[in-house]
């Protein structure tokens, strides 16, 4: 049940040397374990997207161990000094172990 | 008619109001905080305005005596009636209204004769808001009136309260800039509208950023502009200035709507700034605040005055400037016609409504004031009574004019003190021990040393219940002796009491408007008998 | 004029003091370096932007490894821990977090040679509802 959908923002080209900035968003509505149902009184179990990798070329640049304090639709951005060109694979992963991967390409010139 | 005829005969007349030495090649006009009045109007200045912290002292928390001994204003003067609060009943009948967009039309074209392809005219905010025809129409009144007089940019808060959509109307067919360097969309954190824009005058280059109210989605509901955050956004202000020098200004103008305390600490901590153009607190100061190199500019609210600065810049430089606070005395400065025309027919569909008599004021109306205004207690009044309430609460808004001993009250002046987008007049069930929490933290808003925690307003205003309040405590500290004044009882952290209210920033909330209520009370009161409020009592 | 606030049971000192020790290690904990944005009041105290910048080369030899994030008045004060690289740039980060009430928001940054930089910013979380 892939309900998360990922959203990335980064430049398509940049110069080799670069510090580009990367924006992400996942959809999610992270789920603290600390909120009680209104009708039932019990707690309603934690699913929060607790993990985040931001790949480039095969390998990790950046990430995040994520705990139920971040936000729902989690936010994160952050840079990479690009030197060439290439593909970053950005994943998410929720407390059910469900997996949210996109992709986006940087050509690097220069 | 004896006023404008004293006024003619040489107490004042408009050359000597309008009189401004040559100099200097640029000049900087700045309107700020008219909340939508177009006709002149009665404002009288507060009593009380406690600064804390590093203001504690400093203008503008100098009211009074102490206001006229600071600037050496002769008590019983024109400036005395309109800085301070001084006789205000009495000296009104003497000076008359202040103010009139006409009057301002006036000295407006008159400067900008005089400084021909110098001038750069600047609103700081706080324009389409605070009347009743500003109210029906969405501001359009006071769009199509601001388009006539040509500002050069504005900045906003109360103009984001007719919703998201609403501004993004009028500002994508605005014929000047809607600036606002710390206004970002809330999901991608991108600016949301200009933050800067270059003016070339008199041979110089000037940068004039704009700052937004940088509280609007705590002070006012942001359900009314869901994907926007706001902020003091200090670096980006740094930034800004930075990248307005390196683009070749030489003057950078800060257009800001933070407040003057927070532009106090914010001048002294950016670099760069030459000018600061004030608002949102409603300050009239008769010359500018120096910080390190930066001048800040405070000119008042409601129409009541226009500010010039006029500034000699040479060699990328601010050399020297002249300023003048020029007060719009309504009786002595002659009408724009083109502009009364324009007045005449934005109001014209409401006129018979507006000039409506619903009751008469036995005493002096007000607002402003840190703990409480006339026309506070009339309106904690009628939510009293009209909602059979134990406690009323009402906002610590700046905005709101004053009606003289012996006038009629009239549907435009219960606007004048009501007329914004939501006006729910709510009626709940609240604990002794939320309403001191509520009075904490607005108190903080107010008191907090830190001018970057304050967000402006006055304190919330209460009836039916009496507090004490030790403004140099800290949050949670500050207010005591909290009392039920219909039976002189403490409250009761524990007891639940009916409180009745308006201007909830929670979206959905139910009541009538705030204006009926009011109206309501009044006919039913006939004549408003203000009785001085001794419920707040203020530990030194 | 008045919203809701949250209310909320602080976390215990101690149960933030525990998780700097954790991430600390022997390290001592020292000033500078680490610079946290956040706004001084926050507009919603569901979504609270916070930005952490480190001063670091960010070379193969010299980087900024991990920063922690705690925020000492939530039920539990545990936020979010960025993993930088030397591939970073940078060692800058922003995101997005929920505050109960009035706290600190404490970041703590550790490099690659072991050593630990730490700062904090109180944010405060108000009822709001009155202006000028
Ligand atoms: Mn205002
Ligand atoms: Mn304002």
């Amino acid at each position: 049940m892939a309900t998360a959908k990922p959203r990335v923002k980064l430049p398509d080209k940049a110069t080799k040397g670069e510090v580009i900035t990367i924006k992400t968003l996942v959809s999610h509505p992270m789920e603290s374990g600390q909120r009680k149902d209104r009708k039932t009184g019990e707690k309603i179990p934690r699913m929060i997207i607790n993990k985040f990798t931001a790949t480039f070329n095969g390998q990790q640049v950046f990430g995040a161990n994520i705990e139920p304090a971040v936000s729902a639709n989690p936010y994160l951005e952050f840079t990479m000094k690009v030197e060439e060109s290439g593909k970053f694979e950005f994943v998410w992963v929720d407390d059910a172990g469900t997996t949210y991967k996109t992709e986006k390409g940087i050509e690097v010139t220069g | 008619a004896w006023t404008a005829l004293a006024a003619r005969q040489g107490l004042m007349s408009e050359a000597e109001l309008l009189a401004f030495p040559e100099f200097g090649n640029v000049t900087l006009v700045h309107l700020t905080d008219i909340h939508a009045q177009l006709k002149p109007i009665f404002f009288r200045e507060p009593s009380i305005n406690i600064g804390v912290g590093e203001a504690a002292g400093k203008p503008p928390h100098v009211t009074g005596k102490e206001f006229l001994e600071l600037y050496k204003i002769e008590p019983g003067s024109p400036e005395a009636f309109a800085l301070t609060y001084e006789d205000f009943a009495a000296l009104a009948k003497t000076y008359g209204r202040m103010g009139g967009i006409d009057r301002i039309a006036t000295v407006l074209k008159s400067i900008r004769a005089d400084r021909e392809g110098r001038v750069l005219f600047l609103d700081g905010g706080d324009t389409w808001q605070g009347s009743y025809t500003s109210l029906k129409t969405q501001g359009a009144d006071m769009v199509e009136v601001m388009n006539h007089l040509e500002p050069d940019a504005m900045t906003a808060h109360w103009e984001f309260t007719f919703g998201i959509d609403r501004v993004r109307e009028i500002v994508d067919n605005l014929p000047f800039a809607f600036l606002g360097q710390n206004i970002f969309d809330n999901e991608w954190d991108e600016p949301a509208f200009e933050a800067y824009k270059m003016f070339e005058r008199g041979g110089s280059k000037i940068a004039v950023i704009g700052q937004a109210f940088p509280y609007l989605p705590i002070a006012n509901p942001r359900w009314m502009f869901p994907k926007l955050s706001f902020g003091i956004r200090e670096q980006n202000v740094q930034q800004n200035v930075d990248a307005a020098r390196a683009a070749g200004a030489d003057v950078v103008v800060l257009l800001s709507h933070n407040g003057f305390d927070v532009d106090r600490k914010l001048a002294s901590r950016v670099t760069g700034i030459d000018v600061i153009l004030t608002g949102h607190t409603h300050d009239a100061i008769p010359e500018p605040v120096i910080v390190d190199k930066t001048l800040l500019v405070a000119s008042g609210s409601h129409g009541k005055f226009l500010s010039r600065l006029d500034l000699d810049v040479r060699d990328g430089q601010v050399k020297g400037y002249k300023y003048k606070l020029i007060p719009i005395f309504s009786d002595v400065i002659t009408p724009d016609k083109s502009m009364t025309e324009l007045v005449d027919k934005v109001r014209a569909p409401y006129e018979a409504e507006l000039k409506t008599v619903v009751g008469k004021a036995d005493t002096l109306l007000y607002r402003r004031g840190n703990f409480n205004g006339t026309f506070d207690d009339l309106i904690c009044d009628a939510l009293l009574s009209e909602r059979e309430a134990d406690i009323a609460l009402s906002p610590g808004f700046r905005w709101g004019t004053s009606v003289l001993p012996g006038q009629d009250i009239t549907v435009e002046d219960i606007y004048n003190a009501t007329g914004m987008t939501y006006p729910a007049a709510y009626r709940s069930e609240m604990t002794g021990a939320r309403l001191k929490e509520i009075l904490e933290d607005v108190a903080d808003n107010l008191f907090n040393p830190d001018p970057y925690y304050q967000q402006g307003g006055d304190m919330v205003r209460v009836g039916g219940m009496g507090y004490a309040i030790d403004v140099s405590q800290t949050i949670g500290n500050r207010i005591s002796d909290m009392t039920l004044l219909k039976s002189g009882e403490p409250i009761d952290p524990q007891k639940t009491y009916i409180v009745a209210g308006w201007a909830s920033v929670a979206e959905a909330t139910e009541g009538p408007p705030i204006w009926d209520v009011v109206t309501s009370y009044i006919k039913r009161v006939g004549t408003v008998q203000g009785k001085p409020n001794q419920s707040v009592l203020v530990k030194a | 004029a008045l919203g809701v606030s949250a209310v909320s049971t602080p976390a215990l000192a101690s149960a933030t003091d525990e998780r700097i020790k954790a991430f600390a290690g022997d390290a001592e904990l020292r000033e500078g370096r680490i610079s946290l944005t956040a706004p001084e009041i926050a507009e919603n105290g569901n979504t609270v932007p916070i930005e952490v910048k480190v001063e670091s080369p960010m070379t193969k030899d010299d980087y900024v490894s991990e920063v922690m994030v705690l925020a000492d008045g939530n039920p539990m004060p545990g936020v979010i821990t960025f993993l930088f690289s030397p591939m970073s740039g940078e060692a800058t980060a922003t995101t997005r977090i929920r505050l109960a009430t009035t706290q600190n928001v404490i970041a703590v940054a550790k490099m690659s040679n072991g050593s630990v930089f730490m700062e904090k910013k109180n944010v405060k979380v108000t009822i709001g509802g009155c202006g000028g």
